[in-house]
């Protein structure tokens, strides 16, 4: 089963490293990873989704990431209210008589045109997991020919 | 000052008085600045040696160890030193040199990446890129290593660093936001626990090494004999409780006692305390203690329910909470029936060898122990020596036992011992070694005679990787792959590093040696030749529950 977790780190070379290394070496897998600055500099946001098949493993992954020292907090969003979304960028193949076709499909999942080219279009999308699933599985049908995902970001509500 | 300067003052102020290490092209500014300090600077002869005697100092003393290496294969050479220390919890600082700030990641002579390397084996690592960073990572690394569950922190300092010059500030406070161990007890836990013990009708303590490091050895006797608990303890754990006490019943696990393992096995309550369940204690994990409820007292949170399924963890240091602990238990059962039972199963399965009129390595072991009356430091390498140590040596002080027991590292007993009796001068301390083991870090003869480290070293010398061997003949069908080995004339060798070696082939020889080794102002390897097939028992094979005992128990 996949969980979301955020970790608050100190925003020090190698901290990913650090993190990182402990899910390699404790044999845990990493789904998706993103890391930014926060508001305060010195503090960076890490939304971390992992593939933990019990209770009993995320509990060891939430202790042994506390246990780093440049880790200031987990949190565990499987039983907390939040928000989460990620970005896609697609590159679809395009052509202007699917222009009214494609239109609808973006129109449905509140994605756009960032950039147009002769027969080629790239999509931007923010949205749930679900949504993105979804309009993936409509832009099949146009032929993605790229396709660049932040991995998940959560934050609390 | 410059770094190196500053680096010297802040182990001063820490309180460093001996320093292990070796020199070399990156430290060359800290050497320079070493050359006048008042610190005592052990030149070992291996990278490794510094690193295992930095580590046996803090076992022996408490204190952090401090070992000192240059860049590229210096600090490689001290990655199995940082590794046991880790494993096992001991308080380190390494220090070493680094490329010059702007070389690194050029691949320039002698780099590489040691906090990339030493990341997963130390508790936690610093590159100082800037001098003025210099005083507080001092402070903040031995902060680390010695609070909350200890471990090696290690500090690489680029060459260009140990010249610049900056103004020493010295933090009179440490506040590391995101590291704050917990201490004491939670209140509530305390009282579940209390309730528990004094529901329990067949409790036992099991003893692991945070007893040691958290100094509750007073704690833990003074619980025990309140609510009238057999102890048994893990391999760190030794010497936490006195091995002579009533209620001791030894060390459990694949070598521990029959009595040791068959009580934990029967127990309706295990208190764990500062020990890990780790799987040469548990066996086989699904099999194990069946009918027993868990309290689980450490430090460490992340070992809590790591491995088996805890009732009521307590965070915190063993000490303070086993002393909440003796104040919150109020009444316990009558537990004469079980006491009876533990009885009875140490009559029937005592710890036993066969005497054969050839020297056994039991009884050499069992001679070192009353040639010295139990009050030696017996550091061990790894293998058959260290479980027969473990076995045949009755400790009753703590870290009088110093061994490597979570990465059972070969090689470790005599760096270790170096280090021990430059914690601990006035004590005697015995390397209990194998043939094989004494090899790995043999050099270290000439650290000990240069400097006058005058530890004893024990070769149980039975040609052979024992413990190796030992498993081919139990489950290899006796097919002793590569474990036969040809020694050295380990009395020729000795006397060549100018300490003193002794052969003794007759088991009458073996306490004559003991007390001519004890006599001699020097260092001195006795060359015990042993029984060469002579197994550890009792023993559960890997894998197994614990209480499926072979051997030792006719």
């Amino acid at each position: 089963m996949k969980h979301t977790i955020s970790v608050l780190v100190e925003n020090k070379f190698g901290v990913l490293a650090r993190v990182a290394g402990l899910f390699s070496a404790r044999g845990y897998n990493i789904a998706s990873l993103a890391v930014s600055e926060t508001l305060d500099p010195q503090i960076s946001y890490m939304t971390i989704v992992v593939q933990a098949e019990d209770e009993k493993i995320l509990e060891q992954i939430e202790k042994q990431l506390n246990k780093l020292i440049d880790v200031i907090s987990v949190t565990d969003f499987t039983k907390r209210e939040h928000v989460e979304r990620e970005l896609v960028l697609a590159k679809v193949n395009y052509s202007a008589k699917q222009k009214t076709q494609l239109e609808k499909l973006l129109n449905k999942f509140l994605a756009k045109v960032v950039q147009r080219k002769e027969d080629t279009a790239i999509i931007e999308a923010v949205g749930e997991q679900e949504q993105i699933r979804q309009l993936l599985e409509g832009l099949a049908k146009f032929g993605v020919k790229e396709l660049v995902r932040t991995g998940k970001l959560a934050i609390s509500a | 000052m410059n770094g190196a300067q500053i680096l010297i003052e802040c182990l001063k102020r820490e309180g460093v008085r001996v320093i292990f290490g070796y020199p070399g092209g990156q430290v060359l500014p800290l050497f320079d600045k070493l050359y006048d300090a008042d610190v005592n600077f052990i030149l070992v002869r291996h990278e490794q040696g510094a690193a295992h005697a930095a580590d046996g100092y803090a076992r022996a003393t408490g204190k952090p160890g401090v070992c000192i290496a240059t860049s590229g294969p210096g600090a490689t050479n001290l990655v199995t030193g940082i590794a046991t220390a880790f494993m096992d919890s001991i308080p380190m600082i390494a220090i070493t040199g680094q490329v010059k700030t702007f070389l690194i990641g050029n691949d320039a002579f002698q780099e590489a990446d040691v906090t990339g390397i030493t990341r997963p084996i130390t508790k936690h690592n610093f590159l100082v890129k800037d001098v003025k960073d210099l005083a507080r990572i001092v402070r903040e690394a031995f902060h680390i290593a010695s609070s909350g569950r200890p471990g090696p922190v290690l500090i690489d300092i680029p060459s260009d660093v140990q010249l610049q010059e900056t103004e020493f500030i010295w933090p009179e406070e440490v506040e590391i936001r995101s590291y704050k161990p917990t201490y004491f007890g939670h209140p509530g836990q305390i009282k579940k626990a209390a309730k528990l013990i004094s529901a329990a009708k067949k409790p036992i303590i099991y003893a692991g090494g945070g007893i040691i490091i958290s100094g509750a050895h007073h704690e833990l006797k003074a619980l025990a004999e309140k609510i009238n608990a057999p102890v048994t303890w893990t391999l760190m754990g030794i010497g936490g409780f006195p091995g002579g006490h009533k209620l001791s019943l030894g060390m459990l696990g694949m070598h521990g006692t029959a009595y040791a393992n068959h009580a934990i096995m029967e127990s309706d309550l295990i208190i764990a305390v500062g020990a890990r369940f780790d799987d040469r204690v548990t066996g086989r994990l699904d099999a194990f203690a069946p009918y027993a409820k868990v309290i689980h007292i450490d430090i460490d949170p992340s070992s809590i329910s790591k491995n088996v399924k805890v009732d009521v963890p307590v965070v915190g240091d063993a000490k303070n909470i086993l002393g909440q602990l003796i104040e919150e238990i109020k009444t316990t059962q009558d537990i004469s029936e079980w006491l009876k039972t533990v009885e009875e199963w140490k009559k029937k399965y005592p710890l036993r060898y066969g005497d054969k009129g050839i020297i056994k390595p039991q009884y050499v072991i069992e001679q070192i122990y009353e040639a010295t009356s139990g009050e030696a430091i017996i550091t061990t390498e790894v293998g058959q020596n260290q479980m027969w140590a473990a076995q045949w040596y009755k400790y009753n002080q703590p870290r009088t036992f110093i061994s490597s027991g979570g990465l059972g590292t070969m090689g470790f007993g005599l760096p270790a011992a170096m280090g021990a009796k430059m914690g601990c001068p006035d004590k005697v301390v015995f390397d209990i070694a194998g043939d094989g083991s004494i090899q790995m870090n043999i050099q270290e003869l000439a650290t000990c005679v240069c400097n006058k480290i005058n530890v004893k070293v024990a070769i149980l010398n039975n040609g052979y990787l024992g413990m190796v061997r030992q498993w081919q003949e139990l489950f290899y069908k006796r097919r002793y792959s590569h474990t036969c080995l040809y020694n050295p004339d380990f009395v020729k060798l000795a006397d060549s590093f100018g300490a003193v070696g002794i052969l003794i082939t007759k088991k009458e020889d073996v306490r004559p040696a003991i007390e001519k080794a004890l006599s001699i102002d020097n260092v001195v390897v006795m060359d015990f030749r042993v029984d060469p097939e002579e197994n550890v028992f009792p023993m559960v094979p890997a894998g197994e529950a614990i209480n499926r005992i072979i051997g030792g128990l006719a």
